[in-house]
């Protein structure tokens, strides 16, 4: 069941705050939610949150044969379905836009721009892969999922460590983790997701200027949104390459309206983003170090 | 096998023979197909695309009519010989899907929909050949369709792919290119020069895709022209037809003639 669009007063309160450069939850237009981060005992499980939204990525892996027209590719899967427990808004059994939209671009952004060594996960060429499969559970959803999963993901694929594995011969054997230390999966590159919200500032009665003014928000909360006409999604890495620019439809743009949201905006917030991500590594990483050595 | 293919040869030519900011030829076919109240067909090179458009008509659906405005429904087929590998893809395809809902999502602040409220336009897109530029070739097939259907629209949306081999910003991919450079599509609105549609799938620089992006927004441009050729000339036929009745049909015949701005191809 679809819940009843935000009423106008809502709708009227948000534009005009929007005109003032002001949000309803204090934020500056292009500043994010801060992003938490909670790691699980085991490698590749991860809990990231941007305000209330909440998603949950765990990553595992299995042995599987590969399929014949790739013998020596590793496979990866993700499962990102959104239940009803994100929303009252999602049901069972019926795809909904969000879900398409969150399916393609976390597939565009985790698997199709490299970000895994597939040939690294061949353990036996024709014989032997690794099936990583990434689940992303939506726990919550307060605006602006993707960007949480996308977040989520490409944590949980940095956190999560595969067992050794040593063949010699035909002869593959695995050893656990306590005989020797599980290996880190080879990452080409960390791509961070961000949307844009976009918003026409149509509803002042001064239409005479030729190019209205755009007003653009950073990381939408749900009300925003809902009421937003167009969204930018940008995924790129700290090395500023970009692996996915998606802006369909909605208000349109001009040129020098969406190349400085880009070049500028986006290229900072990624490099803040990978930087807190690396941290929180470091962090959990010296904390898992510290208890091995207590026991 | 994609390293083998040189993507731009020393002497500054394709694979296929083009120059660098080269389009492939065009062919836009306007005539009625079937009882579509518009069609078109459109062919970049050897990407061929039929859009068919429906309406605005009563919603079939109760409950998808909107209040306020037409409710804008696309659906997008792929003829499994379209490619080189017959594969069957099935409706519920997430592909598909996002392809589908990409072009519904371009076209909604585009077709005046608040005009027809309670009803619905129908959009059906047969991909018929794929060489490339599919989601470009979807877009201005869309376009020409929702024109010849009659549909008010704010402006053309004309939409372009582009690429960069190294340092170089391509236009127009075929599949062969498609497979090897990053990809960028551009969906351009020629008369506010407003950029509506950027997808991008591949990794790319984020200098190399403002470049490209600059040169896939002046080609939006040239293709714009090309459209509003053939809409012209579909319209100069009908007017003509029509000419030997009314007095009007000669006057309607200097319109289409060489006069500029779109406004006047709005009035007939």
């Amino acid at each position: 069941m679809r819940p009843p669009s935000p009423s106008i007063p809502e709708r009227e309160f948000l534009f005009t705050a929007l005109k003032q450069s002001l949000r309803l939850d204090g934020r500056s237009p292009l500043e994010m939610r801060t992003p938490s981060l909670i790691f699980g005992p085991e490698f590749g499980w991860v809990e990231c949150s941007l305000g209330k939204t909440r998603v949950i990525a765990s990553v595992d892996g299995k042995m599987v044969k590969p399929p014949p027209e790739r013998p020596f590719e590793g496979i990866i899967t993700i499962q990102s379905e959104i239940s009803p427990m994100a929303s009252s808004e999602y049901e069972v059994g019926r795809t909904s836009d969000e879900e398409v939209t969150l399916t393609r671009i976390l597939d565009k952004i985790l698997r199709r721009s490299d970000v895994v060594d597939k040939e690294s996960l061949c353990i036996l060429a024709g014989q032997r892969v690794w099936q990583l499969r990434l689940t992303i559970h939506c726990l919550a959803d307060a605006g602006n999922l993707l960007d949480c999963a996308c977040l989520a993901g490409i944590v949980a694929l940095k956190h999560f460590r595969r067992p050794e594995v040593e063949v010699i011969g035909d002869e593959v054997t695995v050893h656990a983790a306590t005989e020797r230390a599980p290996l880190p999966l080879s990452l080409h590159h960390t791509p961070f997701c961000l949307t844009f919200a976009l918003f026409p500032e149509s509803t002042s009665s001064t239409s005479s200027t030729s190019t209205p003014v755009i007003i653009t928000i950073l990381d939408p909360s749900l009300l925003e949104y809902r009421l937003a006409t167009g969204f930018l999604h940008v995924a790129m890495n700290a090395q500023r390459e970009l692996c996915v620019v998606q802006k369909a439809g909605g208000v349109p743009l001009a040129l020098d309206q969406l190349l400085p949201l880009i070049k500028d905006v986006a290229v900072t917030k990624v490099r803040e983003l990978d930087a807190f991500v690396e941290s929180r590594m470091k962090d959990d990483w010296e904390g898992r170090r510290k208890l091995v050595e207590v026991s | 096998m994609a390293s083998r293919i040189e993507i731009l040869n020393e002497g500054g030519y394709r694979s296929d023979g083009r120059r660098q900011y080269e389009l492939r030829s065009i062919t836009i076919d306007l005539t009625p197909q079937g009882t579509a109240d518009g069609s078109a067909l459109i062919t970049h090179g050897l990407t061929q695309v039929l859009v068919s458009v429906f309406g605005p008509r009563e919603a079939k659906m109760r409950r998808e009519t909107l209040h306020d405005r037409a409710n804008v429904n696309v659906e997008v087929g792929v003829a499994p010989f379209s490619t080189g590998e017959r594969r069957r893809r099935g409706r519920g395809d997430k592909r598909i899907l996002e392809f589908a809902s990409t072009i519904k999502s371009t076209f909604e602040p585009v077709i005046q929909t608040t005009l027809y409220p309670r009803s619905q336009i129908d959009i059906y897109i047969q991909i018929l050949q794929q060489d490339g530029s599919v989601l470009p070739a979807c877009i201005n097939g869309t376009t020409l369709a929702l024109i010849t259907a009659g549909v008010p629209l704010l402006d053309f949306i004309c939409c372009i792919s582009g690429g960069v081999h190294s340092t170089h910003p391509l236009l127009d991919l075929t599949t062969l290119e498609e497979n090897d450079v990053p990809s960028v599509s551009v969906g351009v609105m020629p008369k506010t020069g407003r950029v509506v549609l950027v997808s991008l799938e591949t990794r790319l620089h984020v200098d190399r895709f403002e470049e490209v992006c600059r040169v896939a927004w002046e080609a939006g441009k040239v293709l714009h022209g090309e459209m509003r050729k053939a809409v012209r000339e579909r319209t100069g036929g009908l007017v003509d037809a029509m000419g030997g009745v009314a007095g009007a049909g000669g006057a309607g015949r200097g319109g289409p003639g060489e006069g500029d701005g779109d406004e006047r191809m709005v009035d007939y």
